[in-house]
């Protein structure tokens, strides 16, 4: 056997049981794409939420289950189905964005899109993204408005740190990053102070990325 | 000089073989329709060294039913495993020498 033969066959080798336990066509351009929508996103949020609200207004009101909340008394109904169309316009063009881009890396790296690594990769995800999800829903209908932004990024973190084991390793480090800023942001009132972690945590996020 | 071919394992002599060794040992499990969607060989070619894999004890296989469609898995055991880091070893040890001679 010649040595480049043997070299060959070692990198194949090393390139298959890397092909075949983690899902390598992950796009990190529909990363940055979904990052920039966000961030127009919670802009055009900011902007609606400080045109409704006068100066000492501001910030969250917690009110259990008593349904006159900040977005459940009458006066705010439009505003919280304004910030739930926003977000779900968000959601739906960056999972666009991603299967689109990911379904083309997939193409140029040979790997199917709907394989193996993916499933798993989306099971080990979408678990604590969904138990997440439907908590912070039932955190917004008892009118505890204060957890969602931190507890978002919280669940968020551990679908990431989860999904690390079937995709890219710096994943892993970006989901523990979430996880401490959801932590870290509780410490902040203010929702200046949200819209800033929100705006710090998507540029870094994306450059990691 | 000595060139320690008889280190290299026989059963992994085939390059389709190696190849599925080198899945089943970084997965826990692999089921065979996904096997051969990542090799991109055919059903019969890939049973074949398969089998011979099995009858070298370097894999085992678990049969199972999805509904009614039969899913067969494998998985490489102990054996199996070692056989294939001895392999690479050698590999290994055959380009350190071709780089001193």
């Amino acid at each position: 056997m010649e040595e480049k033969e043997i070299q060959n066959e070692l990198a194949s080798i090393r390139n298959l049981m890397e092909r075949s336990s983690k899902f390598i066509s992950l796009s990190g351009l529909s990363g940055i794409l979904a990052g920039i929508y966000a961030l127009i996103g919670a802009a055009l949020a900011y902007n609606i939420i400080y045109n409704y609200t006068t100066l000492p207004e501001r910030g969250y009101v917690d009110n259990g289950a008593q349904a006159t909340g900040l977005f459940f008394s009458s006066s705010y109904r439009m505003l919280e189905w304004k910030l739930i169309a926003i977000a779900f316009v968000v959601l739906v063009l960056s999972i666009l964005t991603g299967v689109i881009l990911s379904l083309r890396k997939a193409k140029r790296k040979g790997q199917p899109i709907w394989g193996k690594t993916s499933r798993s990769m989306l099971f080990y995800m979408a678990t604590p993204l969904f138990t997440g999800g439907f908590l912070i829903l039932i955190f917004i209908y008892r009118g505890h408005y204060s957890i969602v932004a931190p507890a978002s990024l919280i669940f968020y973190g551990l679908s990431l740190v989860g999904a690390s084991n079937f995709t890219y390793n710096d994943i892993r480090f970006l989901g523990l990053c979430d996880i401490i800023l959801g932590l870290v942001t509780r410490l902040r009132f203010a929702i200046l102070g949200d819209w800033f972690w929100c705006a710090a945590y998507c540029v870094w996020q994306r450059n990691v990325l | 000089m000595k060139i320690p071919f008889e280190k290299l394992d026989k059963a992994f002599e085939n390059r389709l073989r190696l190849q599925i060794m080198s899945v089943l040992v970084a997965n826990d499990r692999y089921d065979f329709n996904s096997l051969k969607e990542l090799l991109e060989t055919t059903d019969g070619n890939l049973a074949s060294h398969l089998k011979g894999l099995e009858k070298e004890e370097y894999i085992v296989v678990h049969k199972a039913f999805l509904g009614r469609k039969p899913n067969t898995t494998y998985e490489s055991t102990e054996k199996g495993k070692k056989a294939f880091k001895d392999h690479l070893d050698a590999l290994e040890q055959l380009i350190k020498q071709q780089k001193t001679t």
